[in-house]
């Protein structure tokens, strides 16, 4: 009987392709990428390169002092950092449409707030825990939020922010402001179930969001390629027609090309792009971490030879920028990051009280 | 049984006969007519759910919004009950107000991580600047022969969790107003609906004819907008012997057990178990001295366990005689034994029994 409706099928018809009308334009799955390997870096004027440096690098000394600050038993539980990984915050983040726009991460979430120019007092202090902190100390290292800024947090569930983000880009659409969403994730949380549930969600609604896989190289101590079937993460929405593109997340004039062709296409109303921004972490997953998945030198070749702050301080003095200058912003941002240190260090902690606020809205 | 018989037994429930402006429906048709209502008064209301839109709901309980709203505000999703709840907590924090179903409880639990994770402690970690109201609907407990997979009693899986509030109403009247709360309130919502009590009350005898909600004087239900306030304990019928405490299909199951064994019991539906109407039961167990807690759920660390302690701690020196429960048994939901698991007439008649005899 099966054998019988099998062979009718293929001499006499075609099985039903629904939707094969709206959808027959052929999928390429490096389309942006051809864009942006026509043209792969942003031509930033001087004062924007500036601002991409102060702005990457005070992420980087700010995460310094958080190291200093976590040594001294100043910042308890966890603290991931983000040196190494500055250029893809600023690079993207510069790019967004500032009322319009979303974003959404995991835990190693202090450089995405810096990126937004917030005070660096009151991220600090929410890293000690105190009432002044941007959550008033509620949410800590891997919960921070900014209203104002539609910052969204801030999660430490791995993974969660990107299903998370498709409600956003969902809420993005269904009120038609224009807006989009960012939401970041790492090549641990590419591995994640839920991250495809809304692959497929975004690609089928034709969701305004940009998923960006930071891919550092390591999911806590275990390398892309222990646990990664596919390691170049850009091709994982190949299967929802999501098109990929792959970027040097080392160079923030590359990150921020690549932004205003994810974002344009996007705006378009076209759905999704995943990016995957090549990176690398520095310093350990959290602060305990005995760093014996790779070796010293590995870390040291990134440092020495591909690193992000480094490489847009070249272009400054490329462009004749002087060397005294550089050092006194350098200097200038040191005194802001002490000040942060020494604001978090004695600001009060919460009162017992707040213990029991904010579970509900209602009381009952 | 003879429809003379089925008159006969639902007499009582229906002791008032229906005047010609009462309006009496189902409790589907009073969820669909809170949804209705709802996404007419507000237009950040959406609803999404696996074929709740074109198809309706699998149970109907969305049959028409889709035509009558659009199809931008009642959607249906891929089947991923983690990236429905996500996508709900996502469009709560950006300022909406979705109403998600979850087809089945049974179904919730991939969405588990996004319920606990992230709807309940997103208001908590971002002290207050981002809330995430959001009302998942989702048709819950047994009596349909659903097996193992679509017959759960989940609840105090989410009434454990602080930032989650946990609504099941027992009647029409009370699920379009309960469910009008639940939309209305800016915290997450589980509503979980009692499927065996869709189109009637269940007197837990699962061998005698369904008794239509049309019967009952619970079906009753105004038209137009009205809410029954989260955290308000509805006193099914007052009593001196002894207080159970019930809530969805067990307060129908419990109302016709003390009926036939002639008890007189206080029966108190909790309609909410968080927000808990606390000061309604102490009220109630000081007055009786005794009391049963009956819940389909699975006994250990099931709701029961809760109210059992609040209830010892509150009452312990009015009690005459420790608190009992009648629960389902630490079994999987079975199938072809689905009446040896529930807790019906027979268990919860033994359980009165016991609490009326020391």
């Amino acid at each position: 009987m099966a054998k019988t409706a099998r062979q009718s099928a293929t001499a006499t018809t075609t099985p039903p392709t629904p939707g094969a009308g709206d959808n027959a334009e052929a999928f390429a799955l490096r389309s942006l990428q051809d864009r942006l390997v026509a043209n792969p870096r942003y031509a930033a004027s001087d004062d924007e390169l500036m601002h991409f440096y102060e702005q990457m690098l005070l992420i980087r000394r700010f995460e310094e002092k958080a190291g200093q600050l976590y040594g001294l038993g100043l910042i308890g539980g966890f603290c991931h950092l983000y040196i190494g990984q500055e250029a893809v915050a600023i690079g993207l983040q510069s790019a967004l449409n500032p009322d319009l726009d979303s974003v959404i991460t995991g835990y190693r979430d202090h450089g995405h707030m810096l990126a937004y120019g917030i005070d660096p007092n009151i991220i600090m202090a929410e890293l000690t825990g105190r009432e002044a902190g941007i959550s008033r100390g509620k949410g800590g290292s891997m919960h921070m939020f900014s209203t104002e800024h539609k910052f969204y947090g801030g999660h430490g569930i791995v993974g969660a922010q990107v299903a998370l983000g498709g409600g956003l880009a969902l809420a993005h659409q269904y009120r038609g402001d224009g807006g989009l969403c960012l939401a970041y994730f790492g090549d641990g949380a590419a591995n994640q179930g839920q991250v495809y549930e809304t692959f497929n969600m975004a690609s089928l609604w034709k969701l305004p969001i940009v998923f960006v896989v930071e891919n550092n190289q390591y999911a806590m101590g275990t390398a892309v390629s222990r646990s990664s079937a596919e390691t170049d993460f850009y091709r994982r929405g190949t299967a929802f027609r999501i098109p990929g593109m792959d970027v040097n997340g080392m160079d923030v004039l590359e990150v921020r090309q690549a932004a205003e062709i994810a974002f344009d296409y996007v705006r378009a109303g076209n759905g999704p792009v995943l990016m995957e921004c090549q990176t690398y972490r520095y310093r350990g997953h959290s602060m305990s971490d005995p760093a014996k998945y790779r070796t010293r030198e590995e870390v040291q070749e990134q440092r020495e030879h591909n690193d992000p702050i480094e490489r847009a301080r070249a272009q400054l003095i490329e462009r004749g920028q002087n060397e005294d200058a550089l050092k006194a912003i350098d200097k200038d941002i040191r005194s802001r990051v002490a000040q942060a240190a020494d604001f978090a260090e004695t600001s009060p902690e919460p009162e017992p009280s707040e213990l029991h606020s904010d579970v509900l809205v209602e009381e009952y | 049984m003879s429809d003379t018989a089925m008159t006969t037994a639902t007499a009582s429930a229906s002791a008032t006969a229906a005047t010609a402006s009462e309006r009496r429906i189902n409790m589907i048709e009073a969820i669909n007519e809170a949804l209705d209502i709802m996404m007419d008064r507000d237009p950040d209301i959406i609803i999404m759910g696996e074929d709740v839109g074109y198809f309706g709901g699998v149970f109907r309980a969305t049959a028409g919004l889709q035509e009558k709203y659009g199809k931008t505000r009642v959607f249906d999703t891929p089947i991923s009950e983690c990236g429905i709840i996500a996508a709900a907590v996502g469009m709560g924090a950006y300022g909406l107000r979705p109403v998600p179903e979850i087809q089945f409880a049974d179904y919730i639990y991939p969405g588990l991580d996004q319920l606990i994770s992230e709807a309940a402690r997103l208001r908590y970690r971002s002290a207050g600047e981002y809330i995430a109201p959001m009302t998942v609907r989702s048709p819950f407990g047994g009596g349909i022969f659903g097996g193992q997979t679509h017959s759960q009693s989940p609840e105090s899986l989410f009434t454990h969790v602080a930032g989650l509030k946990t609504v099941i109403p027992s009647t029409p009247h009370d699920a379009k107003g309960l469910l009008i709360a639940a939309i209305e309130d800016n915290d997450p919502v589980i509503f979980f609906e009692p499927k065996r009590i869709y189109n009637g009350p269940f007197s837990g005898y699962y061998d005698q004819p369904v008794q239509p909600w049309k019967a009952h004087t619970d079906s009753v239900v105004p038209e137009g907008y009205y809410r029954i306030p989260l955290g308000k304990a509805r006193i099914v019928r007052e009593g001196e012997a002894l207080t159970v405490l019930a809530y969805g299909t067990m307060v129908h199951v419990t109302e016709a057990v003390c009926r036939e064994k002639g008890v007189d019991a206080e029966i108190i539906d909790l309609r909410t178990l968080v927000p808990l109407d606390i000061e309604a039961i102490e009220t109630s167990v000081k007055k009786t001295g005794r009391c049963l807690v009956v819940h389909e759920a699975t006994r250990t660390s099931g709701f029961g366990a809760e109210l059992s302690a609040l209830v010892t701690e509150r009452c312990f020196y009015h009690l005459e005689a420790p608190v009992e429960r009648a629960t389902g048994f630490d079994t999987p939901y079975p199938h072809s034994l689905e009446w040896a698991y529930f807790p019906g007439p027979v268990r919860i008649g033994e359980a009165i029994d016991k609490v009326l005899a020391e």
